[in-house]
């Protein structure tokens, strides 16, 4: 049920998130969603992308530092406190959350959101026994086709 | 600001002796000071593989036949082997940087401190300082030669001293206006940063007190000294010195401002092509050896100081003996002179070396955009040590921000970038990207 997710090292220079994604235009790979986080030094640019391990090839013969990690997409209701009852539900359960970011699709009028978990499996365990829907890759895939 | 300035001498005699007598005295000196070398181990044995005998010195010539001593060879001595007294008989320890984040350290008898005073003296006089003046040091007082170098120097004259040490540019601007100082002690590149504060905060040059100033701790260009001048509203005197020799008062500018006198009573200097070690031609540059004559607790034999500068033995109009040299232009070694501290790319290295997971591969990158230098590390992140995570990264980077403080004592400005990207050395690495010198142009 998890994702993998890319993350790609940016120095803190003009035309440095250019480099990645001018690779990926090139070998013709979408990219689903992605999510930038950055400070004054550097940044890290976070990739959601369905042919991951491709593009991981790519983005590294474009000699960019990449890692992938696992993420877990949660759909959270479309309602005030919505995700407010997703975040009482890991806190209470003790994960630790690194960090999110949320993902909306063309068609679909709700939003996704993907968490970096400390520990997923833990996290994916905990949010579907409490009921949440977690959305796994094909599942990804088939709503960003829609 | 030159008219002020008379030709004055704090050891006339000393100062002024024929060549002749100069010479005599230079090798009665080289005598002793080679034969309390030799109560030394370290002296004992380098004498001994070279074959030298501080009993058969019959000329000056002598000298050639003598090891050279390396900052490594002192380094090798840790911390105080190479005294030549017992502990019991210093005075005073300063130290110096060096490229495994140990200060060499140095030692003074009290009679050594009475001669450095009078060798600081000698050039302050000779650059005008008078009793009456009013003297701001703004050099770091500690283990730096350079502040009590300086501080016992200008008591020797009689002058008094605001010990400002270094930093705080607003409020050495403050003490100067307010105390009325006469002459500004410190880096050349400090000056320039006073200047500019003193630019930013609307003070004109001639509101500013200051006749005068005596720069050293770090090479620097005769445009600095014309922008320092006019912008100072000063004279600006150079002078030289390193710790392994005495500190400052090895060589100093007088009112002529055109080479340092090296103080040749104390000193003998040579001019050595760096690979053979042989003399250069008269006036050509090449690489100073320094050999001490009268120091008691740290005597040092053709020490390398790995600076490059020339010799003129031209006589000086001013009357003093001693052969004068040039600015340092150069260096034979990578070892970097950053806001007055000696930095050594290896010393980064090292730091990068206590981070986990980071490879060395780095370039240091220094630049003088405005009065002081600036430093960027640039430090290539390897997939084992990138994170997704932000924290992660900061703290990498902060560790060595950190790490490289700690080794170098001094401040650079960290740039992770991607790997491969840094040059890749054949041979030996070239690890510095210099900006200054192209700023410098052709003045030496």
């Amino acid at each position: 049920m998890k994702l993998k997710q890319l993350s790609v090292f940016l120095e803190n220079k003009p035309g440095q998130l250019t480099i990645p994604c001018k690779a990926l235009a090139d070998a013709d790979i979408n990219i689903t969603t992605l999510s930038l986080a950055d400070t004054h030094q550097f940044g890290i640019l976070r990739l959601l992308i369905r042919e991951h391990e491709r593009a991981k090839k790519v983005l590294e013969e474009a000699g960019c530092v990449v890692n992938i990690t696992e993420v877990v997409a949660i759909d959270v209701p479309d309602r005030p406190g919505g995700l407010a009852e997703v975040l009482e539900v890991i806190e209470a359960g003790g994960i630790n959350l690194e960090y999110m970011y949320a993902f909306t699709y063309r068609k679909r009028n709700e939003a996704l959101m993907i968490f970096r978990f400390e520990n997923p499996d833990a996290a994916v365990e905990l949010l579907q026994n409490k009921g949440f829907k977690v959305v796994g890759g094909e599942e990804l895939s088939r709503r960003v086709d829609e | 600001m030159k008219s002020e300035i008379e030709n004055r001498f704090w050891d006339h005699a000393s100062e002024t002796m024929s060549a002749g007598l100069l010479r005599a005295l230079q090798l009665e000196r080289l005598r002793s000071q080679t034969q309390l070398a030799a109560t030394v181990p370290y002296y004992k044995d380098a004498f001994a593989k070279a074959g030298f005998s501080p009993d058969n010195i019959k000329t000056l010539d002598d000298l050639r036949r003598m090891p050279i001593t390396t900052k490594a060879d002192l380094r090798e001595q840790y911390p105080l082997k190479m005294l030549a007294v017992s502990r019991d008989k210093i005075q005073r320890i300063h130290g110096s940087s060096g490229t495994t984040g140990k200060p060499t350290f140095v030692a003074y008898t009290p009679d050594d401190m009475e001669i450095w005073s009078d060798l600081v003296a000698r050039f302050l006089v000779a650059g005008g300082l008078r009793p009456e003046h009013l003297v701001q040091v703004a050099f770091g007082y500690g283990l730096f030669t350079g502040g009590f170098g300086l501080h016992y120097g200008i008591e020797k004259v009689g002058a008094s001293i605001v010990p400002a040490a270094a930093g705080n540019t607003p409020r050495q601007l403050m003490l100067m206006k307010d105390l009325e100082t006469d002459v500004l002690i410190c880096t050349p590149s400090y000056a320039l940063n006073i200047a500019e504060s003193a630019k930013a905060a609307g003070i004109k040059p001639d509101e500013l007190p200051l006749k005068f100033a005596h720069f050293g701790g770090e090479p620097w260009t005769e445009d600095m000294r014309l922008q320092i001048d006019a912008e100072l509203g000063i004279m600006a005197f150079n002078n030289y010195g390193l710790s392994e020799v005495i500190g400052p008062g090895v060589s100093g500018e007088c009112l002529y401002r055109d080479g340092m006198h090296v103080q040749e009573d104390h000193f003998i200097v040579e001019c050595l092509a760096p690979d053979t070690l042989e003399p250069v031609a008269p006036g050509e540059s090449g690489e100073l050896v320094f050999t001490s004559l009268t120091k008691q607790a740290m005597p040092i034999i053709r020490y390398r100081t790995r600076d490059i500068a020339r010799l003129y033995p031209e006589p000086c109009p001013c009357g003093r003996v001693g052969v004068r040299m040039s600015r340092v232009i150069g260096r034979t070694d990578d070892m970097l002179i950053l806001r007055g501290v000696n930095v050594f790319p290896s010393q980064v290295e090292e730091a990068l070396l206590r981070v986990e997971g980071i490879a060395p591969h780095y370039m240091i990158e220094v630049d003088r955009p405005k009065q002081l230098d600036e430093v960027t590390v640039k430090v290539e992140v390897s997939p084992d040590s990138f994170s997704d995570k932000l924290s992660v990264m900061q703290e990498m980077h902060d560790r060595i921000d950190r790490e490289i403080q700690t080794v170098t004592g001094i401040r650079m400005k960290v740039e992770l970038v991607k790997p491969q990207t840094l040059e890749r050395f054949i041979g030996k690495a070239t690890r510095v990207i210099d900006h200054r010198l192209e700023r410098r142009g052709k003045t030496e």
